[in-house]
């Protein structure tokens, strides 16, 4: 992990090459170092921290999206980038709302983001412009709406506890 | 239908091993004759209806489909092939791996909504007659996973005779679940609590 200096730097380095809007923040929390970018230069930050930049991350470890309901805005899509000579890992978070969920995809730098990205769209809808081939890889293709979205309903049948037996009145007729 | 083995060692009624082997050879000779021959058919001859028979030999050749579908599968192999609960025992070892040549079904494990239409399918493509044994929580009631994803219970898109609980179930369970499905087969469903409490009667009514 970079420590906040580090972080510091790398968010200078990244101001530097994209300008000083690109960066909306950072987040060192629990020793992880978190940098947050702009959705519509993603793909230009984490291709430069790939290749350019003075100390690259050479891999994806993981690409995930997260939904922070009630915060606006919404919905994230999380790059966990690992360096594996320096066994150093860095978050690139980017934020959007539910309106204009779209990020540029970074599968011609990764082509193994494909199915993350994929998987990133089938729960939450983020859409990643120029994927070659976006469709729902888990859920069925007929499949309405996006379960992992705070708002989805849970679906499942209801399940009588304690707790909501009173709510459902006479429910063992 | 009974088919009872008796002991070779002479004890419990049964022949001498020796005697048997002696009296079969004479037989193969053409050497047995008279009261000796009348007796030696008739302990060789069975009685029994087509029925009876066939549902004997069902029952004792299920041959399972090499299928499955989550940890539960794990468990399945074990009881499948392993030495523990060898279920070759009762003619349930031979693993198809074609649905034309397979009698049962286990479904082993968690049943997503996306797996559904294909274990419909494997289970059509399955020739008359075929069982389904519903292995764990989650093929029975999804278990845990009261969500999007799975189909609540697998008993929604198929019929299942056998339900194993068991999160996952020991091999012992399934194996006493085969057990229970080859009584069903030949006809003799041992569901029999009722008969066992006598409470007939007691059943819940829709009013």
């Amino acid at each position: 992990m970079p420590d906040a200096t580090g972080l510091e730097l790398v968010a200078a380095e990244v101001r530097d090459k994209f300008g000083d809007e690109t960066v909306v923040g950072t987040h060192y929390y629990r020793e992880a170092a978190t940098l947050e970018v702009k959705p519509e230069s993603a793909r230009d930050v984490v291709g430069y921290l790939m290749e350019d930049a003075k100390e690259p991350y050479d891999f994806l470890a993981s690409l995930h999206g997260c939904d922070y309901f009630p915060d606006e805005p919404r919905l994230s899509v999380h790059y966990q980038l690992l360096a594996r000579e320096r066994a150093d890992r860095l978050c690139v978070k980017v934020r959007m709302g539910v309106d204009e969920a779209e990020v540029p995809t970074i599968t011609d730098i990764f082509p193994g983001a494909s199915f993350d990205e994929r998987e990133t769209y089938d729960m939450f809808g983020i859409v990643f412009t120029g994927h070659p081939d976006l469709r729902r890889i888990l859920m069925p293709e007929d499949y309405v709406g996006y379960p992992l979205r705070r708002d989805f309903p849970m679906g499942g049948e209801p399940v009588i506890f304690t707790f909501n037996e009173g709510q459902m009145p006479r429910w063992y007729e | 239908m009974e088919v009872i083995r008796q002991p070779l060692n002479g004890e419990g009624g049964g022949e001498d091993l020796r005697i048997r082997q002696v009296r079969a050879r004479q037989l193969l000779r053409g050497e047995l004759e008279g009261e000796d021959l009348e007796r030696y058919v008739e302990e060789r001859v069975l009685m029994t209806t087509l029925e009876q028979a066939q549902n004997w030999a069902r029952a004792n050749a299920v041959w399972p489909l090499g299928f499955g579908l989550a940890c539960c599968a794990i468990e399945m192999i074990t009881t499948l092939a392993g030495p523990r609960t060898d279920l070759s025992r009762f003619g349930a070892e031979v693993t198809r791996s074609s649905p034309r040549q397979a009698d049962m079904l286990i479904l082993s494990g968690r049943v997503s909504i996306k797996m559904a239409p294909i274990i419909r399918r494997l289970y059509d493509q399955m020739l008359e007659p075929k069982w389904v044994i519903s292995m764990g929580a989650c093929a029975s009631t999804a278990g845990m996973f009261n969500n999007y994803a799975l189909v609540q219970g697998a008993d929604k898109f198929l019929p299942v005779d056998v339900y194993v609980p068991g999160c996952p179930p020991r091999p012992e369970a399934l194996a006493y679940g085969v057990i229970k499905l080859q009584n069903k087969i030949k006809g003799q469903p041992d569901l029999g609590w009722r008969e066992r409490y006598q409470s007939y009667g007691t059943e819940e009514q829709s009013a």
